[in-house]
């Protein structure tokens, strides 16, 4: 009797699987992804831990000019930049500043993004078409741009930062969404919510985004990388997050006054952005394949 | 054909408009006053209130758009605030640095790019695949401008073979072209090699095979010509992603470029300039874009059919 019933209840097992724990049997097949989300999670834990073993005011921020330029040694590891600050713990502080950003970016700019590419693809016709007219026009100014100039508006500064960053990712965000919304609205089971009487705005979101979740997931990591990377970049040119705060693009940027007698001033940061960067795309990249396998070469 | 080009020309105009209206409003907010800043520090309020009434200042938002659009359509781009000379004139005069740098990229991503990605498809997970692909993920992770740092670092200040600040001669290129060059060729090997995997296993490849072609030619006439497609829509796309990443790169090789001078007004509330080289950058991407749909036509018979009739 029992070894009847049991393939019975493995194969209901199996069906029940929700879209995203059969995401999660993929990515955990691939190695490379595991080891992204390995590093990923060693971040999150120096960002969230930093703020218990140092302190801002004294070790990050606190300026000594006896201890200025020293090359790395075992009392500073990774030595000390212009200011006689300890470049490691500046550089385990811009964890916490780089994933902030990135993430609340990254929220910010998935959820306005997946608002607008949800009406355009839900209602289509004319919605849709002013929608994403208005996003085409976004799209079509390099991001990098479009960021400074929002930047140059508002200022520098991290909510600034945040803000021109996710609003240059929106119409990406919107047009993922828009796209799968539109290959799931004409579905069967749509049809048979909407027979039931069920309003817009729950057929969107109980029925149609649950369905459509994958590939903003995908992007949404994939921009995590390439925000952190932007932001960076801004706040080398000085447009982004200003010092004293520890940014690894800013300190990039002061380390380069520095470039020809203190090299590893310049390394490091670099590295720390790399790692962040990298770990991110592993994850994108592992999520991609599991989601759709067929990809996977 | 004509046609063709023609309307996706037209297509242009909404977008460059609504760019325009964007950064304008943008750059409206940004605090400062463009009258104080033309006339210095130690103009009188006075003055600095006859100016903001002669450049129209004082006018409505909308009033002034309108004007600004009107003199856009006569071929009037502005006058900056800083220099007090025509934009366009800056913008003829630090167009062609950035565009070296940005062609140079484009070569060298496609040159080394396409060839790798080829092979590493063609060798799917030998060696060489994997070593090419890993160095793919590297590169889209690599921060540009922190590679054009350490290569500063590398090729100016240790070996002293390369200059590192200046846009002289063709070697003052060579280092800002190979650090934005390096991301665009990592998703160009990347988009090569799954395009090629996928062709590889269609059907009419075995039968090339099995008649008995040889190899170069499956890999090139049968298999190549065909992935091709997507892979200029990225060489498109890449053009474009360098003339924004020009912004920062050109910052750190001290180039006199558009970024440079994008930065610059922006951070010297220059509207009239910023918003007038986003939009010339917004133009030439739109060229390309333009450029690589007809370049579609001459690759793909399919593409042509649908345009050129007969």
């Amino acid at each position: 009797m029992t070894e009847q019933t049991n393939p019975v209840k493995k194969i209901k097992k199996v069906k029940k699987r929700s879209q995203l724990k059969s995401i999660w049997f993929q990515f955990k097949k691939n190695k490379l992804a595991m080891f992204g989300l390995l590093i990923f999670v060693v971040l999150v834990m120096i960002a969230v831990f930093s703020g218990f073993f140092l302190d801002y005011d004294t070790q990050v921020i606190g300026q000594s000019m006896k201890e200025r330029l020293r090359p790395p040694s075992t009392q500073h590891l990774f030595g000390t930049d212009e200011y006689g600050r300890d470049v490691f713990a500046r550089i385990i502080w811009g964890t916490r500043i780089s994933l902030f950003v990135g993430l609340f970016t990254v929220a910010l700019a998935m959820s306005t993004g997946t608002i607008i590419g949800a009406l355009a693809g839900y209602y289509g016709g004319r919605t849709d078409n002013v929608l994403m007219r208005i996003m085409d026009v976004f799209l079509a100014m390099p991001g990098t741009i479009l960021a400074v100039a929002i930047v140059g508006a508002l200022g520098p500064g991290i909510v600034n930062v945040l803000l021109a960053m996710s609003i240059c990712r929106i119409p990406q965000f919107a047009r993922i969404v828009r796209s799968s919304i539109i290959s799931i609205r004409g579905q069967e089971f749509i049809e048979a919510a909407k027979a039931c009487g069920t309003k817009d705005r729950r057929i969107i979101l109980r029925h149609i985004l649950p369905n459509a979740i994958g590939p903003i997931v995908v992007q949404a990591t994939l921009h995590m990388a390439t925000t952190i990377l932007g932001v960076a970049g801004l706040s080398f040119i000085g447009l982004g997050i200003e010092a004293p705060i520890p940014e690894w693009g800013s300190m990039l940027s002061a380390a380069k006054s520095q470039m020809r007698y203190q090299p590893y001033l310049m390394i490091f940061p670099g590295v720390a952005i790399m790692i962040a960067v990298l770990s991110l795309n592993l994850i994108g990249d592992g999520l991609r394949d599991a989601l759709d396998p067929r990809m996977k070469n | 054909m004509l046609k063709y080009i023609g309307k996706r020309f037209l297509m242009m105009i909404p977008v460059i408009a609504g760019i325009s209206f964007i950064l304008f409003t943008i750059m409206d907010l940004t605090p400062g006053d463009p009258a104080r800043a033309l006339l210095g520090e130690y103009a009188s309020q006075q003055e600095v209130d006859q100016l903001r009434e002669e450049m129209g200042l004082n006018d409505n938002f909308f009033i002034r758009y309108g004007r600004y659009v009107l003199n856009t359509l006569q071929g009037d781009l502005g006058t900056s605030y800083r220099t007090n000379t025509p934009a366009i004139d800056e913008i003829r005069a630090r167009f062609p640095a950035t565009l070296k740098i940005a062609l140079l990229a484009v070569l060298i991503a496609v040159a080394i790019g396409i060839p790798v990605g080829i092979v590493s498809a063609v060798k799917q997970y030998s060696f060489t695949d994997i070593v090419s692909m890993m160095s793919a993920l590297l590169f889209t992770s690599i921060p540009p401008f922190w590679l054009g740092l350490m290569m500063i670092l590398l090729f100016s200040v240790q070996l002293r073979i390369l200059p590192a600040v200046g846009s002289d001669t063709w070697k003052h290129f060579l280092m800002p072209a190979a650090a934005m060059a390096a991301a665009q060729m990592a998703t160009l090997i990347r988009m090569t090699r799954s395009t090629m995997l996928e062709v590889i296993r269609q059907d009419y490849i075995r039968t090339a095979k099995a008649k008995g072609a040889p190899p170069r030619r499956v890999i090139f006439r049968h298999s190549l010509q065909n992935a091709l497609l997507p892979v200029v829509t990225a060489v498109g796309i890449s053009f474009s992603n360098l003339l924004g990443g020009a912004l920062i790169i050109e910052n750190v090789f001290g180039i006199s470029g558009l970024g440079t001078l994008m930065v610059d007004s922006v951070k010297g509330k220059d509207s009239p300039m910023l918003i007038a080289s986003v939009m010339f950058a917004a133009f030439v991407g739109g060229l390309v874009n333009l450029l690589v749909d007809v370049m579609y036509i001459y690759i793909d018979p399919r593409v042509k059919s649908l345009y050129v009739k007969g």
